[in-house]
Formats: C-alpha cells, sequence, structure tokens
C-alpha cells in the first residue's frame, strides 16, 4: 500500500475550509429541507439523505474541475448539487416535475445532469462503477485529461463489479479516483457482518491502487486528500481510491426503524459533526465569526428559498411524453434552458 | 434504405466468395478503419483472435489500444463499454456467449437500456454488444441457449439476429450509427456458413423483417439459427404443393409489426419457428400479436415451433430432440393449411 500521507496541520487555507463549510452546509440544508418536503408527502418514493455524511462530497468535489465527471449512488443529492446541478432542479426532480433534472422520471436515486457531467444517481449497489471505468476509459482514448470520480459506499464493496471495475481501472491505467463512503452499515448491516476483511483501502491496493482511510468527517482532511489524488490521476498516474469513514446520523431510508444500531452510537458520531467540527475548528483560530456564520447561513437559506419555490410552481411532465427518450431525441439546449431555469 | 435483398437494377455486381464469420470480420475492420471512435473489447478478442475466430488479424492491424482483451469480467466491461459511450466512443463489445451475458445483465438493463430515458434524453448509450447465442454444437446447458426473445422484452434496446451473410456484413455498420444500444445475437451454427456477397456489400437497414421466400398458402415467421432450416422446409413443402413464405423477422424489437400482418394477411396462416423456450417467448409475442391485429385475416390457429423446454443437453440425439427440427416444421406448416387429417 502506498505510504500513508501525513496528518493535516492546522488549517492551510482558510479561503478554502470556509469554502468547504458553506459547501457542507448547502448539502445539510437541503437534505433537511428533502426530510421537510417528503414528511409533508411532496417527495415520494426512497428517499435517502446523506447528513452526517457532507465532508466526503464537499471534500471531493473542491478538487474537480467543471469538466470532471462525476458517479454516484443514491444517496446523492449533495454530490450532484456540489457538482453543480442547481438546488432548484434537484428538488424539483424530487417533485416529480418536468422542470426536475431529469423531467422527474428518476427522483431522489437518479438525479442526471449532462451540463454538469453529473453521471447519476445509480441505485444498484456498484453498478455505477463499470460506468465510470469506462468514461475514463474514453478520456484516456481521446487524449483527454479529465478525471472521473465514482462515488459508491462500504456495501459495494462486496459486489462482484466493485472487484471488476477497480481490476480494470488499474489494468488499463485508468483516470478514475473511486472514493468509498464508508459509513459501516449496507443498509442495516454492519460492515463486519458482511466483510472478511473490513480494511477497504487494502482491497484497493491488492489491485495494486494507491490507496488510504481518510478521516471522512474532517473535510479539510478529505479536500487535502482529494487534490492529491485528483493531481495524481489527472496527470496520468492511473487510478487512486480513498476509503472515506464516515457516518450516516439519520435513517437508510425514511422508512428505516433502526433496529441495528444503538443510539449511543449515533450520539458518539454526531458528536464529530463535520459541520461543528470545523465551525469550531475556524471560530478557534481566529478565521470566522459568529457573524460570518449567520451570513453563511443567511445566504444557505436564501438559495433554498428560491429553489423550493422553484420545485413548488413545477408542472408534472404531460402524459404524452412518457414514450419519449426511450430512443435518443436530444432535447434542444434552449429547450432545457427554458424548462429548467438554472 | 432497403438493401437486404441483392440489387437487381445493376448489370452486374461482381461477388466474392466469403463466410459469415468473415462478413462480420469484415464490418468489424471497415467500421474501425472508417471511425478513430469505434474499438472492439471482449474476452479473448485479440491475442487468441476471438473465441469464434470473428476478430482474427485485427489486433495486429488495429493494435491493443482499439483491440482490447479484458479480464473475465462481463458486467465489468459491459459497463465499461456504457461508459466508454458516454464518453463519446462507439464501443463493440463481444460477449463470448449469450449464457454468459447474464454476469452483464444488470448493466445491460439497468444501464445501457434506462439511461436516455430515465436521465430525462440527457444521455444516449451508442453502444453495440454482439454475442453468439444458440445450440447445435453440442455445448451443453450453459452454452446453448437462445435468449434473445429476452432481451427483445426490455425496452431501449434494439435487437438484432442476422441470418444472412448480407446481414451479418452490414448490420454492424448501421448499429454503429444509432445513437442507442443494440445488440447483436450471431447463431453460433452460421459463422461457417459459406456463400457469394457483392463486393461492394454494406450497410443494411436495421428496421424491417425481409420476405425470404415468397410463397401463397402459409406463412413460415422465423430468425437467426433457423432461417435455413425453414427455408429447406419450404423447398420441401413446395414438392408436397404447399406454397410457403418465409419471413425473417432480422430485428426482434422493435418488431416489424407491417410486415408480419402484411404475410399473415397474404397467406391466413402463420407458424412461428424459434429456437428459444416456448413459453413467455418472442414466439408468444408474435402469436399475440398477429392474433391481436389479425384476428379476421387467420384461417387457422398460428402454429409454433420451439425449442422443447429443457436445458439443452450435450449428447447429440438430445440436442437435437430439443431443437426445432424439419419434422416439426413440416408438421406444423400442414396442420396450418390442413393436410394433417
Amino acid at each position: 500500500m502506498t505510504a500513508r500521507p501525513p496528518e493535516r496541520q492546522g488549517i492551510p487555507h482558510p479561503e478554502q475550509a470556509r469554502f468547504l463549510l458553506q459547501q457542507m452546509l448547502r448539502v445539510r440544508r437541503l437534505e433537511e429541507t428533502c426530510v421537510e418536503l417528503y414528511s409533508a408527502s411532496r417527495i415520494r418514493g426512497f428517499l435517502h439523505v446523506s447528513i452526517g455524511q457532507e465532508a466526503v462530497a464537499a471534500g471531493i468535489t473542491a478538487a474537480l474541475e467543471p469538466d470532471d465527471a462525476v458517479v454516484a449512488t443514491y444517496r446523492e443529492h449533495g454530490h450532484a448539487l456540489l457538482k453543480g446541478v442547481p438546488a432548484g432542479l434537484v428538488l424539483a426532480e424530487m417533485y416529480g416535475n418536468v422542470e426536475g433534472c431529469c423531467r422527474g422520471r428518476g427522483g431522489s436515486m437518479h438525479l442526471f445532469d449532462s451540463e454538469t457531467r453529473f453521471f447519476g444517481g445509480n441505485a444498484i449497489v456498484a453498478g455505477g462503477l463499470p460506468v465510470a471505468v469506462g468514461l475514463a476509459l474514453a478520456d484516456r482514448m481521446a487524449g483527454r485529461e479529465r478525471v472521473t470520480v465514482c462515488f459508491f459506499g462500504d456495501g459495494a464493496v462486496a459486489e462482484g463489479e466493485f472487484h471488476e471495475s477497480l481490476n480494470l481501472a488499474a489494468l488499463w491505467q485508468l483516470p478514475v479516483l473511486f472514493c468509498c463512503e464508508n459509513n459501516l452499515y449496507a443498509m442495516g448491516t454492519a460492515l463486519n457482518l458482511t466483510e472478511s476483511e473490513t480494511d477497504l483501502a487494502l482491497k484497493a491496493a491488492s489491485y495494486k491502487i494507491p490507496a488510504w482511510p481518510v478521516d471522512g468527517m474532517d473535510v479539510l482532511a478529505v479536500d487535502e486528500a482529494a487534490h492529491r489524488a485528483v493531481a495524481a490521476v489527472r496527470a496520468g498516474g492511473g487510478p487512486y481510491f480513498l476509503e472515506l469513514r464516515t457516518y450516516r446520523f439519520r435513517a437508510h431510508s425514511m422508512f428505516d426503524p433502526e433496529r441495528y444500531r444503538e443510539k449511543s452510537e449515533v450520539a458518539e458520531w454526531m458528536t464529530r459533526d463535520p459541520i461543528n467540527l470545523l465551525r469550531a475548528e475556524l471560530l478557534a483560530a481566529g478565521e470566522f465569526t459568529e457573524k460570518e456564520w449567520a451570513e453563511l447561513q443567511q445566504e444557505v437559506e436564501a438559495e433554498l428559498a428560491v429553489a423550493a419555490e422553484f420545485a413548488d410552481t413545477g408542472h408534472p411532465e404531460p402524459v404524452e411524453d412518457l414514450r419519449r427518450f426511450l430512443s435518443s431525441e436530444p432535447e434542444p439546449a434552449e429547450a432545457r434552458a427554458k424548462r429548467g431555469a438554472r | 434504405m432497403k438493401t437486404n435483398t441483392v440489387k437487381t437494377n445493376t448489370v452486374k455486381t461482381s461477388t466474392v466468395k466469403t463466410t459469415y464469420r468473415e462478413a462480420m470480420r469484415e464490418a468489424i475492420r471497415e467500421a474501425m478503419a472508417r471511425d478513430d471512435r469505434v474499438f472492439l473489447m471482449g474476452e479473448d478478442v485479440g491475442h487468441y483472435g476471438g473465441c469464434y475466430a470473428v476478430s482474427l488479424g485485427l489486433l495486429e492491424e488495429f493494435g491493443p489500444e482499439r483491440v482490447r482483451d479484458t479480464p473475465l469480467s462481463e458486467s465489468g466491461f459491459v459497463g465499461a463499454g456504457i461508459g466508454a459511450a458516454l464518453g463519446g466512443m462507439r464501443p463493440i463489445v463481444e460477449i463470448m456467449t449469450v449464457n454468459f451475458s447474464l454476469l452483464a445483465l444488470d448493466q445491460i438493463l439497468n444501464n445501457a437500456a434506462s439511461l436516455s430515458h430515465m436521465s430525462g434524453g440527457q444521455f444516449s448509450v451508442p453502444l453495440v454488444i454482439r454475442m453468439t447465442t444458440g445450440a447445435g454444437r453440442q455445448l451443453a446447458a450453459q452454452h446453448s441457449h437462445s435468449l434473445e426473445g429476452w432481451y427483445a422484452h426490455i425496452p431501449g434496446l434494439r435487437i438484432l439476429t442476422p441470418a444472412t451473410l448480407a446481414d451479418a456484413r452490414g448490420m454492424l455498420q448501421t448499429a454503429l450509427a444509432d445513437p442507442d444500444p443494440v445488440l447483436i445475437f450471431e447463431h453460433g451454427t452460421l459463422y461457417a456458413s459459406a456463400g457469394e456477397l457483392p463486393e461492394d456489400a454494406g450497410a443494411v437497414d436495421i428496421e424491417r423483417a425481409a420476405v425470404r421466400r415468397a410463397g401463397a398458402d402459409v406463412s413460415l415467421i422465423t430468425y437467426g439459427g433457423t432461417l435455413g432450416l425453414v427455408l429447406s422446409a419450404a423447398d420441401a413443402l413446395a414438392a408436397e404443393g404447399i406454397d410457403a413464405e418465409v419471413l425473417d423477422l432480422r430485428v426482434l424489437r422493435p418488431l416489424d409489426d407491417a410486415a408480419i400482418l402484411a404475410t399473415v394477411e397474404k397467406t391466413h396462416r402463420a407458424v412461428i419457428v424459434d429456437e428459444g423456450w416456448r413459453s413467455g417467448s418472442i414466439s408468444a409475442e408474435l402469436s399475440a400479436r398477429i392474433t391481436e391485429r389479425s384476428f379476421f385475416e387467420l384461417d387457422a390457429p398460428v402454429g409454433r415451433v420451439c425449442s422443447v423446454e429443457v436445458p439443452i443437453p450435450y449428447s447429440r440425439h438430445l440436442e437435437e430432440a430439443a431443437l426445432p427440427s424439419m419434422e416439426r416444421v413440416l408438421a406444423a406448416a400442414r396442420e396450418a393449411v390442413g393436410r394433417n387429417g
């Protein structure tokens, strides 16, 4: 396994830290809004929120260029938002409205956005990994210096597609950054009940992929690891693997009675809330004020208010369009722009 | 565009002797020479030369970047084909045999077939997947099934079953031009079939069924590996005074309803010959469509000749007993025209 990089020292880039705090707060508030709207029956189906895990999406996406691709899972609202999909398009999608990023056809689990190269939103565990490998293969064959980031959970590690994809990416030295969001539970089954080897970075290393674990509750650590990994991948060093050790504060989905974990365990992890941790650290270092925090909250609330209003005033896709796009029929840019205000 | 019958308006087209395998290889070679985005990927396509020797020589000609040997990871490399297609390439993914494609069914159904519709038309997957299908070579239960009818169940896919040299030569080019996923099923007994092809043979349509033999008394509807059997049966029926029409479906999804209805409305009798199993099959779908739309045109119940519903066995006599045979096709045709007493 590649030598593990040194632990971060202090706050190396205060400006970047404040940006990451904002990004995490945007995700947190988007997710909380989703839960409220679900309780109000405005959002239906399965809803999986990433509250507690925000540092992962924030830290990783901060290292990306607009042209880089992201492939994610069904717990992907935050990843989509931080890749650049407007909150309004995300919420409208969950409302099932035509103004949504996928015309309301995908819902919470299938957010896609061609403009920001956000390739889902895959609800088959590990199903996105081979696709990410292929996106990277296309970039390699076309000589483009782009990076494809693939997010997946610890549950995916048990799937064959995980191993097939890591092997292919390493064999062909493809520009993929594999990001395993290890929140310790595959739905309701703990990692140690499903894996003979629970050190997940070790599995990636067995494919000769540089791999190390990262504290997924420390966004500055994630950010640093992501920048290092993305730079190496972009420079042609082949795939990279980060195991981001994180924790989901809420239930798996809105239907989960949480019989599989102790409340004390959740409470313990909540003391490491990534937003609280960074906020406290910035305040302690004198790099941030309570006033700035209040302003930041206001900004995020304003963004979400606009997004919720956009979703709330949307329209269902006409039923006559049910069969559209079964065959390709690229939507003209102007029509798309008109449909989903950015 | 209708090019699946040999042109008759030219004075004389010179022809070349070829095989189904060579025609397929030539199609791949031409596609790769024409378009840098096209590449071939699959198990043993490179150094081995292709499990059925379709890609023999292509590694030497195009190099390992464009003729990619993959690990035995059907889901991995089919998914990589989908990703590469999303990324602007035009991959041809070869799966050794249809039974192995089940390991990639997640990628084919949940991604390739769904992405365009599920994303509201934002993404298309211009991917071609080729695979061998069918029995007749004593390869037993895990290398012999005909599952193309299953795949034809899936919206978002186009399913092709080239049965002739012209289709082996011409379908790939059109499939590669399709912005959506296309699956090509090559029956294993066809690779060695030989014949003449016009020197300038090229792209053919991937929309329509083709009448391979015109007739007035009964429509024999088939595709892929059983076309030869059905044409021979039609000759035998002619000797008995039964004038059979043979419709080669060519495309199992979307079905060419117009051609199917036209032949039924012409002969008023239909027998479907399908190497797949009978229950829940493409033959069942055809029968349903015919009765739904041409019920009052029919002078006899729709007949079906399918494989016996068992895993295809190894021993020759049992394999033969399981597959559609000349006797069963003849019997079904005679019954349709009321000659069986």
